[in-house]
C-alpha cells in the first residue's frame, strides 16, 4: 500500500513538475502580456492541483490534508482574479495584443 | 522525489524571474511576481514535506494570502497612482 501511495505520488508530481517548467518556458518565450497570461494560468492551475493532489495522497486524512485543501481552494479562486485585473488593466492602458485583426474587435 | 520537485520548482524559479527581470512592460514584471509567488507557495510546502515538518503550510497559507493582496495593491496603485486614500 505504500509503494501504490508513492507511485501516485511520483506521476502527480512529474505532471506537476512538467507542468510548470512548460509554463516558465511559456512565460519567456510569448511575445505579449496578454499570451503570458496563458502561460501564468497554466503554472497557477496545473502545477498546483498536481503538487497539491501529490500530497494529498501522500498524507492521508489528517489536519494537513486540510490545509493543503485550504491552499488549493484559495489559489483557484484568486488566480483568475488577478489574471483577470492585469489583463483589464492592460486593456485599458491601450495595450493591443499582436496577432490579426479581425474588424473592429481590436 | 520531493527533491527532485524541488528542483523543477527552482528551475521554474529562475526561469520566471528572468522575465521579471527583462519585461518590456509593467504588467509583464506584475505577472512574473505573482506567478513567481505561486510557485514559492508550491516550494514552501515541498521543502516542509521533504525535511518532515509540515506545519510549514501555515507559512505557504499567509504567503499565498499576502501574494494576492500585495498583486492587487501594486494594480491599483499603477492605476490609479493612489492606494485609495479619503479625500479631506
Amino acid at each position: 500500500m505504500d509503494l501504490f501511495k508513492d507511485v501516485i505520488t511520483g506521476i502527480c508530481f512529474f505532471i506537476g513538475s512538467l507542468s510548470i517548467i512548460i509554463g516558465a518556458c511559456g512565460l519567456i518565450k510569448f511575445p505579449d502580456v496578454f499570451s503570458r497570461i496563458h502561460a501564468a494560468g497554466m503554472i497557477d492551475t496545473g502545477g498546483t492541483a498536481f503538487f497539491l493532489l501529490g500530497m494529498v495522497v501522500q498524507t492521508g486524512w489528517t489536519l494537513i490534508t486540510v490545509k493543503l485543501l485550504l491552499i488549493g481552494v484559495f489559489i483557484f479562486f484568486t488566480s483568475p482574479v488577478s489574471s483577470h485585473v492585469t489583463a483589464n488593466l492592460a486593456r485599458q492602458k491601450k495595450m493591443i495584443p499582436i496577432g490579426r485583426k479581425i474588424g473592429k474587435l481590436l | 522525489m520531493y527533491l527532485a520537485a524541488l528542483i523543477a520548482c527552482a528551475i521554474s524559479g529562475i526561469l520566471i524571474l528572468v522575465r521579471a527581470i527583462l519585461g518590456k512592460t509593467t504588467f509583464d514584471r506584475i505577472l512574473a511576481v505573482n506567478t513567481l509567488g505561486t510557485i514559492i507557495v508550491i516550494g514552501i510546502s515541498l521543502h516542509g514535506f521533504y525535511m518532515g515538518r509540515p506545519e510549514f503550510l501555515d507559512i505557504a497559507i499567509v504567503y499565498a494570502l499576502i501574494n494576492f493582496i500585495g498583486t492587487i495593491a501594486v494594480l491599483k496603485l499603477f492605476s490609479t497612482g493612489s492606494l485609495g486614500e479619503v479625500k479631506k
